[in-house]
């Protein structure tokens, strides 16, 4: 009896383990839900490297537009008594900002060798995003028309699993408040609402951060990617759709590649430039979203709660039958 | 009859050692006040690439896992109907009872906006598709269902034997609840990190990841009670559990054999091997997990291992170490940031850790010492204070 039950218990983990390995990573594959749809109305952003200038006019309008804390990094309080707003990263008081990627001699600008460029970092508004997929408490919620990728403070618990899970290392908790809450940019809706231009875009001066919608700024891309370089070129600013002065530039040597609808399943936010994405410090990722991984593993073992629920009643009846037997014995 | 199936340990309360407990929880507690009044950068080195650290890791992804024992002790006792380890089962439930608790306070200490949690009852709030979501609910839950499972000791305690034996014709429910709650939620502690894709190394992000943390979590928990039995028949002179932890032990042993087996043969299949062999922190980190848990198999397996209560120890120790290093891993070691963000816990930050610790095992101690938790015995043949 001992002997057959060690041999059951060997034979329960080895062939578990040989079994569990054949049906490895193919069958897993099979678990995975299908991807999701770009939004029918999906507002986005391009944003050019190359017409960046790194002013940061789109940083200060962004704090001022979303009312978010000056930030003073505390190495550069020398010389900084806390008036002048110099974000380094995204945190929780900063929802965009400007980095710089720098080389060498940095003589040239959008050169990978010796050369600089620019990039912003905030919300990519992806299409099938991770934050919305993690988040327990439904505070971070997608428009199921535009695609905005909106934040409510009064849901969240402050879990930070959106700030793990982000592709894109985009939402931030405020750690310096006793309060905080996370932090995250949700395209300025308040100023869609009233038909307005997102504050970043409505402020840039060359027309490298552009509003509009996804299908019109894929247009837009493609016109840009059509041109010969150094030919001149009209780049419109601030809102596709409105009819602004426009910015007369030489078009650049683009990687022939845009960064953003092959990403994760997807963003709404694209990007050009004239070096490697990876050193802006654009994660590379794979076309698959995560959430599609993660999701699908899930509802495959809660699907309507069926598994659970019959691994209970099995349990709750071995326990029954055994707890009986046990009390007999005892009398 | 049953009645003097389990007694308290007629011991002192106050000891030396209570005392220094205590005393490493009023640290935490400071800090733990500074948390509150100043934030959680304040007293932590969490930044904008690792907004978990230290307290989810430890006090809540490993801390959980140590309270495995109930769990581990239900599914061989109750539902494969080993009796013969019955003895163990109301000392592996306090330690969950601990366990999962603490972890539920170190949720409280550790959530953004803790003051909304109740959020997460909401069912306007829910977000069902969130594994985080069930994560939250299920250990809620499963601290409901320890302290139900545990009751019979404070209802014999205080002499309530009536009550206890009307509970008593529906503990099946409740421990048919103590095992399918625990599986859930262990699992789901691996499913958190299936989101993180290319954010982990391939070393520890699989599919598997759920049933990866299952068998661990299980693993821990049989440690866990062989530890304790351990030490706590050596501590208070009590006769040794030494024969039935024995046998406990070989079914240990094999479960971890085709975990490794598993993992290997996993990581060779989709050909991620390579990445143990890369020389970096995360391959070292692989190969001191792979050891750790090579140590107790080999000693769970031999015949001269098992036996000696010093190598089975040792194997359990090595264990608990293997699987809180193995989460420790996957969360923090295997992820990598999106920007240049590194982490290493600030001392306040461990402090805590240690506080809740600490309270964990002060609360263990009074527990068996005022409440008929451990097995009835003879007499100890030598009567100690400690
Ligand atoms: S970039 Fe991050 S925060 Fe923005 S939608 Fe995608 S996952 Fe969410
Ligand atoms: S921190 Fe808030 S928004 Fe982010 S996942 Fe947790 S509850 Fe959701
Ligand atoms: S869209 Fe609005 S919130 Fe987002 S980065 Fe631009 S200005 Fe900031």
């Amino acid at each position: 009896m001992a002997l057959n039950r060690r041999d059951f218990l060997k034979c329960a983990a080895l062939g578990g383990a040989a079994a569990g390995t054949a049906a490895s990573t193919e069958a897993a594959a099979a678990f995975i839900r299908p991807p999701k749809e770009m939004p029918p109305k999906a507002v986005g952003m391009l944003y050019d490297s190359t017409l960046c200038i790194g002013c940061r006019a789109c940083v200060d309008a962004c704090k001022e537009a979303n009312d978010m804390p000056v930030e003073m990094p505390v190495h550069l309080s020398d010389w900084n008594e806390g008036t002048w707003d110099s974000p380094e990263d995204l945190s929780g008081r900063t929802l965009n900002v400007i980095k710089a990627y720098r080389h060498g001699t940095m003589e040239a600008k959008d050169r990978e060798t010796d050369g600089y460029a620019f990039v912003k970092r905030h919300c990519l508004h992806c299409v099938d995003p991770s934050c919305v997929s993690v988040c327990p408490v439904s505070a971070m919620r997608k428009d199921p028309e535009t695609g905005i990728v909106t934040h409510d403070p009064d849901a969240c618990i402050g879990c930070r699993y959106c700030v793990y899970g982000c592709p894109f290392g985009v939402p931030q908790y405020d750690l310096d408040n006793p309060f905080g809450k996370i932090a995250k940019c949700q395209f300025c809706t308040h100023l869609q609402e009233k038909g307005q231009t997102p504050a970043c875009c409505d402020v840039c001066p060359t027309g490298a951060s552009l509003f509009g919608l996804v299908d019109d700024l894929k247009e837009e891309t493609e016109r840009r990617f059509a041109m010969q370089p150094g030919t001149l070129y009209q780049f419109p600013r601030g809102n596709l759709s409105e009819d602004r002065p426009r910015h007369e530039a030489p078009v650049p040597k683009y990687i022939p590649a845009v960064y953003g609808p092959n990403e994760a399943g997807g963003t709404q936010v694209h990007y050009l430039s004239a070096v490697a994405f990876e050193k802006l410090g654009l994660p590379k990722l794979p076309k698959r979203s995560f959430a599609q991984v993660s999701e699908g593993i899930q509802h495959t073992l809660y699907k309507n709660l069926i598994a659970p629920a019959l691994l209970l009643a099995g349990l709750a009846f071995f326990a029954w039958r055994n707890a009986r037997k046990r009390d007999q014995d005892e009398a | 009859m049953a009645t003097a199936a389990h007694q308290p340990l007629a011991r002192r309360i106050f000891t030396p050692t209570m005392i220094v407990l205590a005393a490493l929880v009023a640290v935490a507690a400071y800090f733990v006040a500074t948390r509150f009044m100043y934030g959680l950068g304040a007293v932590t080195n969490l930044n904008q690439g690792y907004p978990w650290g230290m307290w989810v890791v430890v006090d809540i992804v490993i801390g959980t896992a140590f309270g495995c024992g109930g769990f581990a002790m239900a599914l061989l006792v109750y539902i494969f109907n080993r009796n013969q380890y019955h003895r163990l089962m109301r000392p592996a439930l306090l330690g969950g009872l601990f366990g999962y608790t603490l972890a539920g306070v170190a949720v409280m200490i550790d959530l953004g906006r803790y003051w909304q949690f109740y959020n997460l009852l909401l069912p306007w709030y829910a977000q069902p598709s969130s594994v985080m979501f069930e994560v939250a609910l299920c250990v809620l839950a499963y601290v409901i269902v320890l302290w139900i499972e545990f009751s019979p000791a404070f209802l014999e305690r205080f002499g309530l034997y009536k009550v206890r034996d009307f509970l008593r014709r529906f503990m099946f429910l409740f421990i048919a609840l103590g095992v399918l709650l625990p599986t859930m939620h262990q699992s789901s502690l691996g499913s958190l990190l299936l989101v993180m894709g290319s954010q982990l190394s391939p070393l520890w992000y699989t599919t598997w990841l759920p049933l990866m943390f299952l068998v661990t979590a299980l693993a821990m928990g049989y440690a866990v009670v062989m530890f304790e039995a351990t030490v706590v028949s050596n501590t208070f002179n009590l006769p040794s559990e030494q024969p039935i932890l024995a046998k406990l032990s070989i079914m240990v042993g094999w479960m971890m054999a085709g975990f490794l087996l598993f993992r290997f043969a996993e990581l060779a299949l989709r050909g991620d091997l390579v990445h143990a062999f890369a020389g970096d922190l995360n391959a070292l980190m692989f190969w001191i997990e792979t050891a750790l848990f090579l140590l107790p198999v080999a000693i769970f397996l031999t015949p001269g291992g098992r036996e000696s209560q010093r190598l089975m120890f040792l194997g359990a120790v090595a264990l608990l170490v293997a699987g809180s290093l193995y989460r420790l891993d996957a969360y923090l070691v295997a992820y990598t940031p999106v920007q240049n963000y590194t982490y290493f816990p600030s001392v306040p930050e461990l402090m805590v850790t240690v506080g809740v610790v600490a309270l964990e095992i002060l609360l263990y101690l009074l527990f068996v010492k005022t409440l008929p938790v451990l097995h009835a015995h003879e007499p100890a043949r030598t009567p100690k204070a400690r």
